[in-house]
């Protein structure tokens, strides 16, 4: 982002988490609150950014795993005759969508309730930062117009 | 085109214009059957694109791009919202055909997934400066609030209020529909500020503008509370307390119990059910004051009716389900969820024949209903044998017009508020009296 940007900016999506990061912008003038505000903001970002990754890459590697096993209790090679890579049909995989969720049922639940309060906190965070800004705005207008 | 249709249709007296009114519906049908198979093309062009990037070589991004529907909507996405609509909000299905009703969740849901990948699939590699955009404002509201979505939950709504068994009133139903549409804003708004990484993760859900960084967290919630809060007090205040309470209750369902729900447990597809069943009762509580029989059943098709619909759609979005954590019964109970399917596609056989028991249609809406029921019955039969990616997706294709198309031929066999106060005078008028004493 360019350096006389007074925004946020945000990128695309990670290759890995799907996640797109956000890059905070902090004022000179930044108060304590605002200061909170940013800091939980990228604290849930890098977060939410370390268990998509590995829930992704833990999923591709193991979706990997299970179509080779597979395979190879039918007698096949991952790559046929024309060097295509060979899939197992939806049916099959069935098997390893269930086992992935049953799997990590209590790692999810873990991250939904760490997601809800972080998301409530920041949300939170950023009314009582508008309200100050809002109030700051107010008595500098008035400050002004008494001028 | 329902609305008007409604509006006019109101005024006929069913036994002298019978015939321009199979006419009228005949158009109707037509109107919409063409804007389905236009939706279809749509979705199935999405699938496409969803397979062709699937099969993609791994070089490329991981977690390359592609359902509400669903959640759903499309989420038609639909898709979304489906689903459409959208919600889905922008380009193709809101131009040229901004006020046609007829969408689903995913169909909603999925097209809009289909125009924003089309026209941002290169701004999309680039970084994006946070800061809100006036004149982007209103697209990005209609995608937040799943705007196709919401168009459909209204003309659901609209649906029971025209099935009720009372003389219209246009300010009571405009109010109704507003009100019913503002809740259902506020509802999706909250869905979506809650999902942020989730929608991330899944093809069908990440072009959200909560997931793009488009609008802050804080601006979301307080749209979502400028519509729910405005649209429960109109219910309230300008239709009747019990259609507010409804109201109410349907976004603390949606928001509190089914989007949470969805990453612990299978039940929350029905939990879902009774969401999508809440606003035709809701649009009879509208026009009645009271919750009968009638709302009931028209809240029993709904909810039998989600069932073929979500369960077809879920079925080749596992995948996506299982990376993302979302507990649904494709993924860890499949043969109860074909079983499910198949299940309510008969029960709603059986609804249908209960309509006429009920006095609120004559019995030519259980004859003229059998072949759409029966037909996705057959769909449901087949998905539940096969168990495969062509009938789901039939079955989630014929799920998309079989709900319209019900609702319609179940207008058309309306029992006449007339014949109804006719017979009441026949029996000793008492009946015609208390009716009487009903109108304002």
């Amino acid at each position: 982002p360019p350096a006389h940007s007074r925004n946020d900016w945000i990128g695309p999506p990670d290759k890995h988490s799907n996640l797109r990061p956000v890059i905070f912008y902090v004022p000179p003038e930044e108060s304590p609150l605002e200061r909170r505000l940013r800091e939980a903001r990228q604290e849930a970002q890098a977060c939410n950014q370390r268990f998509w990754a590995r829930q992704n890459c833990a999923f591709h590697q193991e979706k990997e795993e299970f179509i080779y096993s597979r395979l190879k209790a039918k007698g096949l090679e991952m790559r046929d005759e024309t060097g295509q890579k060979a899939t197992l049909n939806a049916e099959e995989m069935a098997d390893f969508y269930k086992d992935f969720l049953s799997k990590n049922f209590r790692k999810h639940m873990q991250y939904n309730r760490d997601w809800y309060k972080r998301n409530f906190t920041i949300t939170f965070l950023m009314g009582q930062v508008a309200l100050a800004r809002a109030l700051r705005w107010l008595r500098w207008k008035k400050k002004n117009v008494g001028n | 085109g329902l609305f008007i249709w409604h509006l006019k249709s109101t005024g006929i007296r069913q036994v002298p214009c019978q015939f321009m009114h199979l006419c009228r519906v005949a158009n109707d049908r037509l109107i919409t059957f063409q804007y389905f198979t236009f939706l279809k093309r749509m979705y199935v062009t999405q699938y496409n694109r969803d397979l062709s990037q699937r099969a993609k070589p791994k070089s490329d991004s991981v977690a390359s791009p592609f359902r509400e529907l669903q959640q759903l909507d499309q989420e038609k996405k639909v898709i979304h919202k489906i689903r459409p609509i959208s919600p889905v909000h922008q380009p193709l299905s809101e131009t040229t055909r901004g006020n046609e009703l007829r969408e689903t969740k995913s169909a909603a849901e999925t097209a809009e997934a289909v125009t924003p990948v089309r026209a941002e699939s290169k701004e999309d590699r680039q970084w994006k400066e946070m800061k809100l955009r006036l004149d982007d404002l209103p697209g990005i509201l209609a995608r937040l609030s799943k705007i196709k979505l919401t168009a459909l939950v209204v003309s659901t709504a609209s649906a029971g209020f025209a099935m009720a068994p009372v003389p219209f009133d246009l300010t009571c139903f405009l109010l109704a529909s507003l009100g019913t549409g503002l809740a259902s804003c506020a509802a999706n708004s909250i869905n979506q500020f809650f999902e942020v990484p989730f929608d991330s993760n899944m093809n069908r859900t990440k072009n959200r503008p909560l997931v793009r960084g488009q609008i802050s967290p804080l601006l979301a919630v307080c749209f979502a509370a400028s519509c729910g809060v405005p649209g429960i007090a109109l219910l309230t205040l300008g239709v009747n307390p019990l259609t507010g309470a409804l109201g109410a209750f349907n976004i603390f369902l949606y928001t509190c119990c089914y989007t949470p729900m969805k990453r612990m447990s299978i039940a929350n597809t029905w939990v879902g059910a009774v969401v999508g069943a809440i606003p035709p009762v809701m649009g009879w509580t509208a026009a009645t004051g009271s919750l009968d029989a009638g709302a009931l059943l028209l809240g029993g098709i709904l909810y039998s009716w989600q069932f073929p619909h979500f369960n077809a759609l879920s079925w080749n979005l596992r995948e996506d389900y299982s990376r993302g954590g979302y507990c649904m019964m494709s993924v860890t109970h499949p043969g109860l969820c074909r079983r499910v399917a198949l299940r309510h596609c008969l029960a709603l056989i059986g609804l249908s024949t209960l309509a006429p028991v009920l006095d609120i249609t004559t019995w030519t809406f259980p004859v003229i209903s059998l072949p759409l029921n029966l037909y996705i019955s057959y769909l449901g039969f087949r998905f539940y044998r096969d168990a495969d990616r062509s009938s789901s997706r039939k079955l989630f294709f014929c799920s998309l017009w079989h709900l319209p198309m019900l609702l319609l031929v179940m207008f058309t066999c309306k029992k006449s508020f007339l014949e109804k106060e006719d017979k009441g005078d026949l029996l000793g008028g008492n009946h015609g009296r208390a009716m009487e004493i009903r109108l304002p």
